[in-house]
């Protein structure tokens, strides 16, 4: 790679940035002299954390495993439910309706109901997840199948390619970029649709920690949580993109 | 399915189409008489909008006619064949496919086996000077490859008719003078039947046999003009006073039609 010094400089960057605003944040807290349930400082969000580490990963595993079965769920429903919509006139206009007015439910509001329904176990999370993530990516998949342009589409006719092959062949791999964009959107709303559900009621997972600390000034705790939980959505974003760039290598 | 040679490769008989209906529908296409015999090479030049691209898209059974009937080898057609090749003003090159598997889709899509259809995939695209090209992706190709690519394309299933939609529309005219002149080459090498269409007057004439001439919409063929000049044809046909002849014929029959 020639353009190394120039990677590492954009790589550099964003985190010497955020050096700096911890070292703001550190250095406003102590000129201040806040008292630390009100505002911690990072030096001692940083030793809180180190002190409650098995806590905190053991939350941090749990929230991870909720929203990452729910964001499974969600592609694995959304995928089939996309095809049908993209293909069949009368299923478009009959799901079509149904799927955006169950959009237009905030689930924050489903939260409490979901959780009557099912207990205070990991399942109300996932299905949560479930409900946060499916839209955003059943809608750019629906938008991805339809992409294709015109003249593709009459190649592939013009060469008697069966339905079939049309969706193999040039409406899926047309897709994929918009599939992508989805669920990179998903997975951020995938980590928020974990924490709201946890807040309703939960035993364990980061919500619940940020839940049970704040209620005891143990607010260093808090940050550290809601830290890791920030830690956690950047990191299964970039995890997507990685998958990306090695599913979709060409540009248009 | 190879017939008697008789019938001719196309046939249209009061052609016409109308897209919508009532207050709102718009005539592309009048009544159109054709016929394309085996080897020939016709060139249909005429103004924007006179309905071109539809009587091409109605050729290759992509659109159903409003009026008329249409026939391949003389049976009477009813959608997308692929004994027919279609090149489009753009490449429509899949941008995940290298130029090889580009080549190779129409072979794949219709079954045939991998194996002779890559070797005549890599024959055609050394025909065409893309030889060294075949591992590449689309976007590391000019303009003028890529739509040389699609050539090949069009040609790996073997088709009996070629049609080409403004082929060159999109390239530079340098490029485009080039390439026509190749793909005239490749056409005579391949002896194939091929339908033109094209809104360039000097470029119906250097590749065509017969010239049809076009009303502005809805489209009619106003004059079917014989193109005497010899073969092969270079960039010196476009020299010769017959050349320059059939190029004031055509223009006047076209310009006669514009009514200021």
């Amino acid at each position: 790679m020639t353009d190394t010094p120039a990677r590492w400089r954009a790589r550099l960057e964003p985190l010497a940035i955020f050096a700096a605003l911890f070292l703001l944040w550190e250095l406003a807290v102590r000129w201040f002299a806040l008292p630390s349930w009100l505002l911690p400082a990072p030096s001692e969000i940083l030793a809180t954390a180190r002190d409650w580490a098995p806590e905190l990963a053991a939350n941090a595993l749990v929230t991870l495993r909720e929203t990452v079965t729910g964001f499974a769920l969600a592609v694995a429903i959304s995928v089939p439910l996309a095809v049908l919509i993209a293909f069949t006139r009368v299923l478009r206009r009959v799901l079509y309706p149904i799927l955006l007015g169950l959009q237009s439910v905030p689930k924050v509001a489903l939260a409490p109901l979901v959780t009557l329904w099912l207990g205070v176990g990991e399942a109300p999370k996932v299905v949560i997840v479930v409900l946060v993530c499916f839209f955003p990516v059943l809608v750019n998949m629906i938008a991805g199948l339809e992409a294709a342009p015109r003249n593709m589409v009459d190649l592939m006719r013009s060469v008697e390619a069966s339905r079939w092959q049309v969706f193999r062949r040039l409406r899926l791999p047309f897709a994929l970029p918009h599939i992508f964009t989805g669920c990179k959107v998903a997975v951020t709303f995938a980590v928020i649709g974990s924490v709201i559900a946890e807040f309703v009621a939960a035993q364990s997972g980061l919500g619940y920690l940020i839940l049970m600390s704040t209620s005891q000034s143990l607010t260093p705790l808090a940050f550290a949580a809601i830290l890791l939980l920030t830690l956690m959505s950047v990191l299964l974003f970039y995890l997507i993109e990685w998958a990306e760039r090695r599913a979709v290598t060409w540009h248009m | 399915m190879q017939t008697d040679g008789a019938s001719p490769v196309l046939s249209m008989a009061g052609l016409g189409k109308t897209y919508g209906q009532g207050r709102g529908a718009v005539e592309a296409l009048g009544a159109i008489d054709l016929e394309i015999r085996r080897g020939e090479f016709v060139s249909v030049v005429g103004p924007s909008g006179c309905g071109k691209s539809t009587l091409l898209k109605l050729a290759g059974g992509l659109e159903a006619p409003s009026r008329g009937t249409i026939a391949r080898e003389g049976r009477p057609l009813d959608g997308p064949t692929r004994q027919t090749g279609i090149i489009f003003q753009e490449h429509v090159l899949f941008p995940w496919l290298s130029i090889l598997e580009n080549v190779t889709m129409p072979a794949e899509v219709a079954g045939h086996p991998a194996g002779p259809a890559r070797a005549r995939a890599l024959e055609l695209l050394a025909m065409a000077g893309l030889a060294d090209f075949a591992g590449h992706r689309p976007a590391q190709l000019s303009g003028g490859m890529k739509q040389r690519a699609a050539f090949c394309r069009a040609l790996i299933a073997d088709p009996g008719l070629l049609l080409m939609d403004e082929p060159f529309g999109a390239l530079d005219a340098l490029t485009r003078e080039e390439l026509s002149l190749d793909l005239s080459r490749m056409w005579q090498d391949l002896g194939r039947t091929a339908l033109l269409i094209t809104h360039d007057i000097e470029e119906a004439i250097l590749l065509g046999d017969r010239v049809l001439v076009m009303s502005p919409r809805p489209g009619r063929i106003l004059a079917d003009i014989p193109v005497p000049l010899p073969r092969p044809r270079s960039v010196e046909t476009a020299a010769l006073p017959e050349f320059h002849a059939l190029k004031q014929q055509i223009r006047s029959i076209i310009f006669s039609q514009r009514s200021i």
